[in-house]
């Protein structure tokens, strides 16, 4: 007990102090925080009706960006996965900051998910127990459970290991290693039952594919190892964590397949929609090439559509997969194609036209992107102070002998 | 099971309507819809909401007294309906008709009146009779509490479908030029449009020659994609038919607009706007009872009606009878012998989830 309440304290202690460098980043998200602290207010007391959404398109970047999110939960599973299935030695060393990054990605998630609700006051209704759970009827029901799951997994899984290297333990491997084997699955669950939660809609012809769980999962293993790849980089520039080149190289090709792989299945889709468009593929036509003048989304389309092929296609030459100082930004072009891909790419279309026929385009309003932009702030504040706590143990910074020791 | 024959009062029918105006030009008072547009890919542009509108809620939000809020603060605590016990239900609507008395300066009832036996309703209407006057569209929004004005809700959206889509005229307009063969026959019209209907129509006068009318609400389906997918089922199907929210209960998801195929659904954006003066005090829990700001609400098929016999309104103020509702386990009601002697269908019946809204023409 004293052992744990010591972790604590240094664990909490250590992340609050940093360089100047720290402190400026921590104040620049902050920024982005107290715009939100606003913007929640508005929403709380007006309503959704802050939104640009309507009845036609309900569903907006709320949404997108918390099934992108999900991905991105998910993509940590690319650096578990070789860890302790291939025994990759590189990526073992590190496979903790990867679980760190699933953590705050799920953060993420929740927030974006009750920012949708329109009576988050009410979210204890779809508690079980005290409230009525629409199990297993409802997928979203299905979506508390695995995402929620697979958070207290990555808690369970990253802070026991962090705990033992701090108290430089050996590890209950009968313990650990199941719930390590136990998230490797589950992260694949968390992006089927999201894209689940779309597919499932006859009403909704766009998503109303049986293609789309697997092009999630694509998409989730090409975007996750690109951030996962760039936080990699940004530590090994201004840490003393040394994170091997093969571990990178591993991620990099991860993202170099994924991507081809996701490409592959959008080509598939989009012929097999477009060949003989039916009144079900006025979504991807919608998407496309615009109706009648109305096309907000037209260049969205396109744009990610470069970014991912250009992204594919520069990954493919190794000179410059190995090419850390190019590498990083090709991952963030990956990063962005593929969350305008979810986003302005299949969730917003998926509303237009509505089910009678009407297309109303969607913009969302200023306070909308604040309270987006504020999620992935304190987003990014989690995944900092996680990873920061995380190095210091990996690095013995802090250390239950060296605390002792001090006295 | 017994079929009772559910007690109406006369069928409102062209000849006997119950408002005066029927027989007059339909025309006359056309309801205003704030949007036009002629063009084919219509679109409602719903970019940015006034600053008015917020104020007004605003203004609204700072009216309440204590004993409101206090109520308010009671109702959060309450469980969803269909598992109260008599009592709670009867605390629950105590509750609720104190709150809506004092907010509506009138004496507001909230009904509980349950399913009887041996109903199921069901509607029927006839697109040949339907003159698209939307006088439906507007005394459903009075007669259900519907947010009016800049955040009007509406539950039946009229769509008008022009006529001559292959008219002769039209046929070289299908031909594509360059390629010298023909890969488009004249589909000239886009096949987009799921629905070639257009609701936001403003004519000086109706029936329009060129087009004929498809109105369209919750089609009460037997099997609702939008109760399945509901986390908290909130949103059910009532015994006699209806598919009803708790409107108390909802979370705001909308995830039941998303699974909805006919678009029936609508979501209070802000605090619904309901003057004093045009609220309805005859309310059902489950019906037109006044809804709060961030929940889902429905067409009921007029349950605070229906139920006690009634005919739902927009069957009422129909002016050439094209809405016929009844009781579809009655082999005697109107809608049944509708559905043995006309020719019936359903709206997008592919979807399977069979509709308790029918379409026919004589
Ligand atoms: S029409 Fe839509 S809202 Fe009505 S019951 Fe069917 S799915 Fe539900
Ligand atoms: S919006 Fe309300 S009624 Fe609709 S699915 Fe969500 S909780 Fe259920």
């Amino acid at each position: 007990m004293k052992k744990i309440s010591k972790f604590t304290v240094d664990y909490l202690g250590y992340v609050v102090k940093g360089s100047p460098k720290f402190y400026g980043w921590v104040a620049f998200l902050s920024m982005f925080i107290l715009v939100w602290v606003y913007g929640n207010y508005m929403q709380l007391t007006e309503g959704m009706i802050i939104t640009g959404l309507t009845d036609q398109v309900s569903w907006g970047i709320y949404l997108a960006n918390f099934v992108f999110l999900v991905g991105v939960a998910a993509g940590a599973v690319t650096v578990v996965f070789p860890a302790y299935v291939y025994k990759h030695k590189a990526m073992h060393e590190v496979t903790v900051l990867g679980e760190m990054l699933a953590i705050a990605a799920v953060v993420m998630c929740l927030l974006f998910v009750i920012m949708h609700m329109g009576r988050p006051d009410r979210l204890w209704h779809i508690l079980p127990v005290i409230g009525i759970f629409n199990w297993p009827h409802a997928i979203l029901t299905w979506d508390v459970l695995v995402l929620n799951g697979y958070l207290v997994l990555n808690l369970i899984g990253g802070f026991y290991y962090l705990y033992k290297k701090y108290c430089h333990e050996e590890l209950n491997k009968k313990f650990y290693l199941p719930v390590i084997y136990i998230a490797i699955v589950w992260a694949l669950s968390i992006h089927t039952v999201t894209a689940f939660l779309l597919n499932t809609m006859p009403a909704r012809p766009m998503w109303h594919t049986g293609m789309m769980p697997i092009r999630f999962i694509t998409t989730a293993f090409a975007a996750g190892p690109s951030l996962i790849i760039i936080v990699f980089l940004i530590v090994r520039n201004n840490t003393r964590m040394m994170i091997k080149d093969e571990a990178i190289n591993l991620l990099s090709q991860i993202v170099v397949w994924c991507l081809g792989i996701a490409l592959f299945l959008t080509l598939s889709e989009v012929v097999t929609e477009l060949y003989h468009p039916t009144e079900h593929s006025m979504g991807l036509q919608y998407l496309m090439f615009g109706y009648h003048g109305l096309n907000n989304l037209v260049p969205w389309f396109w744009g990610s559509l470069v970014a991912m092929v250009s992204g594919f296609i520069l990954l493919l030459i190794p000179s410059i997969r190995k090419n850390y100082k190019l590498l990083p930004w090709i991952c963030a072009m990956i990063f962005l194609g593929i969350w305008v891909e979810k986003g302005m790419g299949l969730l917003i279309p998926g509303s237009i036209p509505t089910p009678i026929g009407e297309i109303t385009q969607y913009s969302p309003t200023f306070l909308e992107i604040a309270n987006s932009l504020g999620n992935w702030a304190i987003g990014f504040l989690v995944l900092t102070i996680l990873l920061k706590g995380a190095i210091g143990i990996l690095l013995g910074d802090i250390s239950y002998a060296k605390t002792e020791g001090g006295k | 099971m017994t079929n009772k024959k559910i007690p109406v009062t006369q069928p409102a029918d062209q000849s006997s309507c119950s408002c005066s105006d029927a027989q007059a030009n339909p025309a006359c008072e056309m309801p205003d819809d704030n949007v036009s547009e002629s063009r084919r890919g219509f679109m409602k542009d719903v970019g940015g909401l006034s600053v008015a509108s917020l104020m007004g809620t605003a203004a609204l939000l700072t009216n309440s007294d204590e004993a409101q809020a206090n109520t308010e603060w009671a109702e959060w605590f309450q469980g969803n309906y269909r598992l109260m016990t008599d009592e709670e239900k009867a605390r629950a609507v105590a509750r609720l008709e104190r709150r809506y008395s004092s907010e509506y300066g009138k004496k507001v009832t909230v009904d509980t009146t349950p399913a009887q036996d041996g109903v199921l309703f069901g509607y029927a209407l006839n697109i040949q009779k339907c003159i698209g006057c939307r006088r439906c569209v507007k005394a459903c929004v009075q007669e259900n509490n519907q947010s009016r004005g800049e955040r009007e809700i509406e539950w039946i959206r009229v769509l008008k479908m022009e006529k001559g889509d292959f008219s002769v005229g039209k046929m070289k307009d299908g031909y594509p030029g360059d390629f010298g063969i023909q890969v488009g026959g004249n589909a000239y019209s886009a096949s987009g449009v799921v629905l070639e209907g257009e609701h936001y129509y403003e004519p000086e006068k109706v029936p329009d020659a060129d087009a004929f009318y498809m109105p369209i609400a919750c089609m009460q389906c037997e099997k609702p994609p939008c109760v399945k997918v509901c986390p908290v089922r909130t949103t059910y199907r009532e015994p006699d038919g209806p598919v009803v929210v708790d409107y108390n209960w909802c979370i705001g998801c909308r995830m039941c607009i998303g699974a909805c195929p006919y678009w029936a659904r609508r979501f209070n954006w802000g605090k619904p706007n309901l003057p004093k003066e045009e609220m309805n005090p005859n309310t059902h829990y489950l019906g037109n009872r006044p809804r709060m700001k961030g929940v889902v609400e429905k067409c009921t098929f007029c349950i605070q009606r229906t139920r006690k016999g009634r005919y739902p309104a927009c069957v009422e103020v129909c002016p050439v009878g094209a809405r016929k509702f009844g009781n579809l386990l009655d082999p005697n009601s109107e809608v049944r012998q509708i559905l043995a002697k006309k020719r019936v269908f359903r709206l997008k019946a592919e979807m399977n989830t069979y509709p308790k809204f029918f379409y026919f023409i004589d």
